[in-house]
């Protein structure tokens, strides 16, 4: 029995996209009343929630605060029933606490904390259904989180997978395609001055494909800032529209 | 437009796993069509003007084939002749699912370009996609996306034609298939049928591949064996004689044919012939079967053919039958007919790690690899791996688990990896792994029984052994050589005879009989000397240093002394524990030299030549009575000291002192076993070597009438002389070549104990008692 073949030889992949192809994005914001910013994403078929409370004052441990800037802090965690089978431990475990420091380094480069010293800003993400690019429908449902909760940013942050097949980059990979063993690279990215926030890989990969992955993924990331951008003009109009401006 | 495919897997461990996946459907699959003017794309695979002469389909048109079809008839698909044809996504997926080598050969016709083959993408466009409906099985459901494809196909081209139809034949052997697609309006044929309608191109139909077509036949368990019958009833089959209990042996030249030697009363074993994959029935090199004869009308002869198993086959076994049949028609009239059987079941398996290479799937994705063994004995195993790229290059180990009845190879897992394939050190250790030689570290436990250095000779030892340290003892071995078992002088006596002496290193005064060092020592059994590195049978301290026979260091010897006159015969033998220093340790040129050169005098020369001319006596008195000097080459490797690569190659010449040391080597082993048997006259362990039955020399004797001589095998001595007559004209090596070929026919040299046996002749040396008593330290 083979493995599952990732790109036809027509271009086409396990779903049927071609290998640019960016998986079906929906995304709503303010699913929920009591915290500052809510957002839920899916793409694909991952499905994540991402929640925002603060800017507010510093709760545990007083020694954290930072007398210039908010102090950001992001939690990770994946429902039991996210992936194939029943997770025994969704929090603490290393890939959760590993997780939340990306979130953590990535927001800290986009929310301009200096408006808001001696604060912290909270941010939580939970995965509801996994299918792959577990981290970048994260770091997109907590822009939008963010932007609900009305925290002043740099630029919308969009994160994407890439991986590699046969020399040919595919972008926003799903499960299958990261598990089979191939490359699978996560960037997160500043869409307008294509600054990078953070950049992930763990697999092995020649330098000289470096590149063209790279490009792939900050493309990627473009498409998905435009459908962000999207959501989010939308929602403004329904606000507006309810509070009758 | 977004769907989604569930379906629910079983897991390795037994659990179920649901699996959701996207799909997506597109309106951007084009139909690769020239004639088509609506599809927007690039280049189009298919032509306009796509005719296969042919009396049933007289208009231009395109063929679609099933997968059953694909998978039965890929000869067809292959010949130049059939152009324009659509190969489904859903075709190709099952193709790949079911078989590697048919979809690979797919696969090269779809990139040839001159064949014009076209995939259509039909799961993901939105008009030809269709879901499963409730009560219909998985192939039903491909079945069905066939047909609504084709059909989708013959629309979407009837609206592009202009004058002649241009039209799609659907090609599949399924009945049902075959009438609903014809109930849609589909123009559908048999594959059979349609070739056959190939008037311009006859030679099509011989081709066509026969297959079992009516039945659905997609479950890949066939079972290609027969079961193995459980143990209590091989075992009352065994009493009652209905079976026989032996050994395995494959043949090594040919994969279908083997041997089985069964255990006879006595020494006697008989060998059975089985031939044919099923009546191998999976049994694996050495493994202990247990075999069922057949009628004598089916027995068979050997063959003459050498086969070997190529090219990773399938789950099924119509490539191997077609061999089979080739086998047994090359049978027919070759060699004697011999008792045939075939395996009815394993008694026990001898399955160990083999080393080997990794033979890589056709699948860029797949995990099962088929592993070919380094041994051509050995079946080729299939492994599930992930890390198959890595492994490619690289010799491994495999073990086998086990052979179910439906799979062609055994399946077994990956072991290690023993290094890159060519590389001097992995070959080695092939090398050594493949013939079991045990080659790791000697442990602690054995280490710690060898002696405290620095050791000398004590009082206690002195006071029990005789003290020759005065004689001129001197050694001559191999150059490099460092493990020195043996030591000779020869001096005169004042009565005119001459005393000759040989003396052994006294191994058993370090190892004890049954300490960890001495059961060590019994499973390696012996020294290997590979080129450039040796594998000792004890460490090296003994080996090398301690036990080896140094020139001008004191070591302990046990000597064997005589008395010999000048006519070489023995007048006195004498045994004993001795100490010995030598004084000088001669490499078999040096000693020749010092024998040629008359300017040198001293006693360790004249030691020499006295040693020279008593052997060349005792030679000559040894062919007389028969014994044989056949020729087994040896060759010898020049390493370059550096790169450690072998630059040079050199037969080894028989100097006179490689003579002098074998003769005396072998005059000591012959008083001792004459001490041995008269001391212990039940339990002496000797040697001996049964004189071949006439049957074994019928190699020779066909050599040599090949150049019209005839050798008389009836004695030893004749044997001798004949082989020394045998010369051809213009043909010198004939003579070596004939040796060598007289080494094949002798058997097995055997130890035994001297009250088990009476007779104690020893053929090749023309001896009536011998033993092994020399070269302790590799033995």
């Amino acid at each position: 029995m083979a493995g599952l073949e990732l790109l036809s030889d027509q271009g086409y992949r396990l779903d049927g996209r071609k290998a640019t192809e960016l998986r079906k994005v929906q995304a709503r914001m303010g699913v929920f009343a009591q915290a500052d910013g809510s957002a839920y994403i899916e793409q694909g078929n991952t499905k994540a929630l991402a929640v925002v409370y603060g800017p507010h004052e510093v709760r545990m441990s007083r020694s954290k605060t930072l007398h210039d800037r908010a102090v950001i802090n992001c939690q990770y965690s994946m429902a039991t029933f996210s992936t194939a089978e029943r997770k025994r431990r969704p929090h603490g475990d290393r890939k959760s606490t590993e997780m939340s420091l990306h979130l953590k380094q990535t927001f800290e480069a986009a929310v301009l904390t200096n408006l808001y010293p001696r604060s912290q800003i909270d941010i939580y993400v939970k995965i509801l259904q996994s299918d792959g690019g577990n981290y970048s429908a994260c770091v997109n449902a907590a822009t939008l989180a963010v932007i609900d909760a009305g925290i002043p940013m740099r630029d919308y942050v969009c994160a994407c997978t890439a991986g590699f097949v046969d020399e040919t980059p595919l972008a926003d990979l799903c499960h299958a395609e990261e598990s089979g063993g191939g490359t699978s690279l996560a960037l997160a990215l500043l869409p307008r001055g294509g600054h990078i926030a953070l950049l992930q890989m763990d697999a092995r990969l020649h330098q000289d494909h470096l590149e063209t992955l790279m490009e792939a993924a900050m493309t990627a990331c473009k498409g998905v800032s435009k459908v962000l951008d999207q959501v989010v003009r939308q929602h403004l109009q329904e606000v507006s529209a309810l509070t009758g401006e | 437009m977004l769907k989604s495919k569930t379906f629910v897997k079983k897991t390795r461990s037994g659990g179920i796993m649901k699996i959701v996946r996207e799909h997506y459907l597109r309106d951007d699959i084009w139909c690769g069509s020239e004639f088509c003017t609506e599809c927007k794309q690039d280049e189009s695979v298919l032509q306009k003007d796509a005719c296969i002469e042919s009396n049933l389909c007289v208009f231009p048109h395109y063929l679609l084939p099933d997968t059953n079809v694909v998978l039965s008839q890929i000869d067809i698909l292959e010949d130049p002749l059939i152009k324009n044809v659509i190969i489904l996504q859903t075709v190709l997926q099952e193709v790949r699912h079911r078989s590697a080598p048919i979809y690979k050969r797919l696969k090269d016709i779809l990139h040839d370009k001159e064949k014009h083959f076209y995939t259509f993408t039909n799961e993901h466009h939105r008009e030809t996609y269709i879901e499963r409906e409730p009560g219909e099985s998985a192939n039903d459901r491909n079945d069905r996306a066939i047909r609504v494809s084709t059909k989708w196909y013959s629309d979407h081209l009837k609206n592009a034609r202009t004058e002649e139809g241009l039209r799609i034949v659907l090609l599949t052997n399924d009945r049902e298939n075959k009438d609903k697609s014809e109930e849609a309006g589909l123009l559908t044929y048999r594959c059979e049928e349609y070739i056959k309608s190939l008037i311009a191109n006859p030679e099509l139909v011989d081709r066509l591949a026969l297959t079992n077509d009516d039945k659905n036949d997609i479950t890949s368990s066939k079972v290609l064996f027969p079961e193995h019958l459980p143990l209590s009833r091989i075992q009352s089959g065994i009493k009652s004689g209905t079976f026989l209990q032996g050994t395995f042996r494959a043949s090594r030249d040919n994969y279908l044919e083997a041997t089985v030697f069964v255990h006879g009363e006595g020494d006697e074993s008989t060998e059975v012939l089985i031939q044919g994959l099923q009546n191998l029935n999976r049994a694996v090199h050495q493994d202990l079967v247990a075999v069922e004869m057949l009628p004598q009308n089916q027995w068979v002869g050997p063959s003459s053919v050498v086969l070997q198993d190529e090219g990773p086959k399938d789950d099924d076994v119509t490539g191997d039958d077609e061999e089979e049949k080739a086998l047994k028609g090359a049978v027919v009239g070759a060699g004697p007919r011999k008792p045939t059987a075939r395996v009815v079941g394993i008694i026990k398996r001898n399955w160990r790690p083999f080393c080997g290479m990794l033979f890589l799937s056709q699948i860029k994705e797949a995990t099962r690899h088929l592993f070919t063994p380094a041994d051509r004995r050995i079946p080729r195993i299939r492994i599930e791996t992930r890390q198959a790229s890595t492994l490619a290059g690289q010799r491994i180990m495999v073990a086998i688990d086990g052979w179910p009845k439906h799979s062609r190879y055994p399946n077994g897992h990956f072991v290690r990896s023993l290094g890159c394939a060519g590389d001097k050190e992995t070959e080695t250790e092939v090398l050594l792994l493949e013939h079991d030689v045990p080659h790791q570290d000697f442990s602690q436990a054995v280490l710690s029984f060898l002696p405290k250095m620095p050791w000398s000779i004590t009082e206690e030892d002195m006071a029990v052994r005789e003290d020759l340290r005065h004689l001129t003892v001197c050694s001559v071995d191999p150059p490099g050589c460092t493990d020195i078992d043996d030591a000779l002088h020869c001096r005169d006596l004042p009565n005119g005879n001459q005393e000759v002496g040989v003396h052994i290193a006294d191994v058993s005064h370090f190892i004890r009989p049954g300490n960890a060092l001495d059961q060590e020592a019994a499973s390696r059994g012996t020294t290997v000397y590979l080129t450039g590195r040796r594998i000792d049978m004890v460490p090296e301290l003994l080996s090398s240093n301690l036990c080896s026979l140094r020139c001008n260091v004191e070591r302990l010897a046990f000597s064997c002394i005589w008395e010999i006159n000048e006519k070489a015969e023995i007048i006195k033998t004498r045994f004993a524990k001795s100490v010995i220093n030598s004084k000088a340790s001669l490499t078999y040129a040096e000693a020749q030299m010092r024998i040629d050169d008359t300017s040198m005098n001293d006693d360790i020369t004249k030691s020499l030549r006295g040693l020279n001319r008593l052997a060349k006596i005792l030679k000559r008195q040894r062919i007389e009575k028969g014994a044989l000097t056949l020729s087994s080459p040896e060759v010898r490797f020049h390493i370059d000291s550096e790169t450690h690569d072998p630059i040079d190659l050199q037969t080894k010449e028989l100097k006179d002192t490689n003579s002098m040391v074998e003769e005396f080597m072998l005059l000591a082993n012959i008083s001792v076993a004459q001490k041995i048997y008269e001391e212990f006259s039940e339990c002496a362990l000797l040697r001996k070597h049964p004189a071949p039955p006439p049957s074994n020399y019928d190699i020779l004797n066909k050599a040599a009438k090949s150049k019209n001589l005839v050798i008389h095998t009836d004695s030893a001595k004749a044997l001798a002389d004949s082989l020394d007559a045998a010369r051809v004209d213009n043909f010198p090596y004939f003579n070596t070549l004939l040796r060598i070929l007289a080494t094949r026919c002798m058997m097995q040299a055997v130890y035994f104990c001297s009250g088990m046996d009476s007779d104690f002749h020893h053929y090749g040396l023309a001896s009536p008692i011998y033993t092994h008593f020399t070269s302790p330290i590799r033995r």
